[in-house]
């Protein structure tokens, strides 16, 4: 329907402005909250674009854990550091990570563009092809797939792992030391 | 595409343009999902206003109107018309946005909400309800979160230190007790089968969830009460300690606005537990007359709002370690063992056919073992809480007994 895929250019616009918009006011605000904030619209337009794809679950988790979560442990995280928030400083002579950053940005692009333009052709399907409902996106993620097709457990795990040796790192720096351990330091 | 439910109404009403109908329908629903809550406002501050004055021995608002009716016109008009006062030093854009974050956040809730039964044809939600999400739950707490945003955002924007530690208050009370108010609202999910609010009320059909899940409403109901931060867990307000709380610097309309957000979230926490809990738009011939589903809801939600105010105006304020050890050390043990249990039982019971997997489609007689079981499963951890409750308050008079006794042997000794 004409109207339909013009309506649908009009929403992924918009979604598209909001995304790179938001991520243009992060790079580009000197205030670490207003910061944040514009994090947040940028988060909310990914959002869009996951309803654009049929998938409200991930958009609603994408609010619920992104806009929610992380980017209310970022607004505390910004208004304890306080002195942090003033900043005046617009361009920071940190050339080697803007070298850094803009490489991973072409390779970044290029992964994107590549398999688009054909440079190889997709061969997993089992995450895409027959997804139906989120139940099956579930299955897909973490069943082992059969005879060729490897599923996604691994990576799964792997990011589990991740986590999990994140949050031990987490609670060990922020633990206090006991007394015996203040005692062996003297 | 396929033109049902309110298009399909628009349409046979003479309107003969499909393309027509359907921007008239989206029109009418959205004036109407957002419209109703805002009108409600008005009758709910009356309302809260009236019963609280009952509770503490007054008579309220009784000069503006009949019965005071007219109170709320007179306050707004009053607001309305006080001088907006932006601080000198706040952030002027982020300042104006959260008041209208924070009422959004809640007038959005309303757009899941089922109102009434409605039988469309085959695909579609036999319900009216402003938009039949998938991910219904899921999406209530989703725009919770905003609510959270636009407080933090006050509280900063205000440039004011008070207006600051408030909003850190606000927020760490408000993450925390969304954790026990998700995984009561996960209960309701399992036994639908779905997230959409339909379907969960749908599913209610032949027993309230609330007779096979007592534990889980009385959790969703203490952590409701939290999130829209009333008494006993108002820290957001603490005159005595923060004098206003995140919205000390707001004058005039924008701090009415935050005002009427969070009577609305009381209100809407109402509305939602009826749906969730209580079978919603359910009741005698909602199906011959769906307009009686609509009262239904609304006396249902009522009931429950009156439940909320009743112990706003009874219980006094905790301390904010009181708060959070209630909730870190009670309620998140309690619901996470409620969860694990409950969706043990009902897998076992499915999967031993004494159970239904699809609730809607089945009867009285077919629900009444679960119904049973869940209930005695409540029973059991509700008891084994009390007794323990009680076994801690003994040993703790115990204890205190044992101090006083030796502080007045050791005054005697001297």
């Amino acid at each position: 329907m004409g109207d339909a895929s013009f309506s649908l250019i009009v929403a992924f616009t918009v979604f598209g402005i909001l995304t790179l918009g938001g991520a243009l006011g992060v790079i580009l605000n000197r205030n670490l909250f207003r910061g944040t904030i514009w994090l947040m619209i940028s988060l909310f337009g990914v959002a869009g674009h996951f309803v654009l794809l049929s998938a409200p679950f991930l958009a609603a988790v994408q609010v619920l854990v992104y806009i929610g979560a992380i980017a209310i442990l970022f607004t505390f995280a910004v208004m304890l550091t306080r002195s942090l928030t003033q900043i005046t400083d617009r361009f920071t002579r940190l050339w080697w990570n803007l070298g850094g950053a803009i490489v991973l940005f072409v390779v970044l692009v290029g992964a994107v563009i590549w398999p688009v333009w054909g440079g190889f052709t997709p061969g997993d399907d089992i995450l895409f092809a027959n997804v139906m409902s989120t139940t099956d996106l579930g299955i897909a993620l973490v069943d082992r797939g059969s005879d060729l097709r490897q599923g996604f457990v691994l990576p799964f795990e792997v990011a589990s792992l991740l986590l999990t040796a994140a949050m031990i790192g987490a609670i060990v720096i922020a633990r206090e030391a006991d007394d015996e351990e203040k005692g062996k330091r003297g | 595409m396929e033109c049902v439910g309110l298009c399909d109404v628009v349409l046979n009403l003479g309107v003969r343009n499909q393309e027509l109908a359907r921007f008239l329908a989206s029109l009418i629903g959205v004036l109407l999902v957002s419209g109703v809550p805002l009108l409600t406002v008005i009758i709910l501050i009356l309302a809260e206003r009236k019963i609280a004055a009952r509770i503490q021995d007054r008579i309220g608002p009784n000069r503006v109107g009949p019965y005071g009716l007219l109170q709320t016109v007179a306050d707004l008009l009053k607001l309305l018309g006080k001088e907006d006062i932006t601080p000198t030093a706040a952030d002027r854009i982020l300042y104006n946005a959260a008041p209208i974050i924070s009422f959004g956040s809640v007038v959005l809730l309303w757009a899941v909400i089922p109102f009434m039964y409605w039988n469309t044809p085959e695909g579609a939600a036999n319900a009216v309800v402003g938009v039949n999400l998938e991910i219904g739950a899921l999406f209530f707490v989703a725009i919770a979160s905003l609510g959270t945003l636009a407080i933090m955002t006050a509280g900063w924007a205000s440039n004011n230190k008070y207006a600051l530690l408030g909003a850190f208050r606000v927020v760490a009370l408000l993450v925390s007790y969304e954790i026990p108010l998700v995984f009561a609202l996960v209960v309701p999910v399992m036994f639908a089968g779905s997230m959409s609010l339909v379907d969960i009320v749908e599913a209610q059909s032949h027993m309230w969830f609330v007779f096979m899940a007592p534990l889980a409403a009385i959790l969703f109901f203490i952590s409701s009460q939290a999130e829209t931060g009333r008494a006993p867990f108002d820290l957001i307000e603490a005159e005595s300690e923060l004098i206003a709380g995140f919205n000390i610097e707001y004058s005039g309309m924008k701090f009415g606005m935050f005002f009427a957000a969070e009577f609305l979230h009381v209100f809407t926490n109402g509305i939602l537990m009826a749906v969730l809990f209580f079978g919603g738009y359910l009741g005698f011939f909602y199906k011959a007359i769906p307009p009686l589903g609509f009262l239904w809801l609304g006396l249902k939600g009522s009931l429950i709002y009156f439940v909320f105010l009743w112990l706003r105006n009874t219980v006094p304020r905790l301390r904010i370690d009181q708060v959070m050890n209630f909730n870190w050390f009670f309620l998140v043990p309690v619901s996470i063992i409620n969860i694990m249990v409950t969706s043990l039982i009902l897998k076992v019971m499915q999967e031993m056919g004494y159970a239904p997997t699809v609730f809607a489609e089945s009867s009285l007689i077919g629900i009444l073992p679960l119904t049973i079981v869940m209930l005695l499963k409540d029973a059991i951890i509700i008891g084994f809480i009390l007794g323990r409750l009680g076994q801690e308050g003994r040993k703790a008079r115990i204890e205190a007994t044992h101090a006083e006794e030796s502080l007045a042997a050791a005054a005697a000794g001297d």
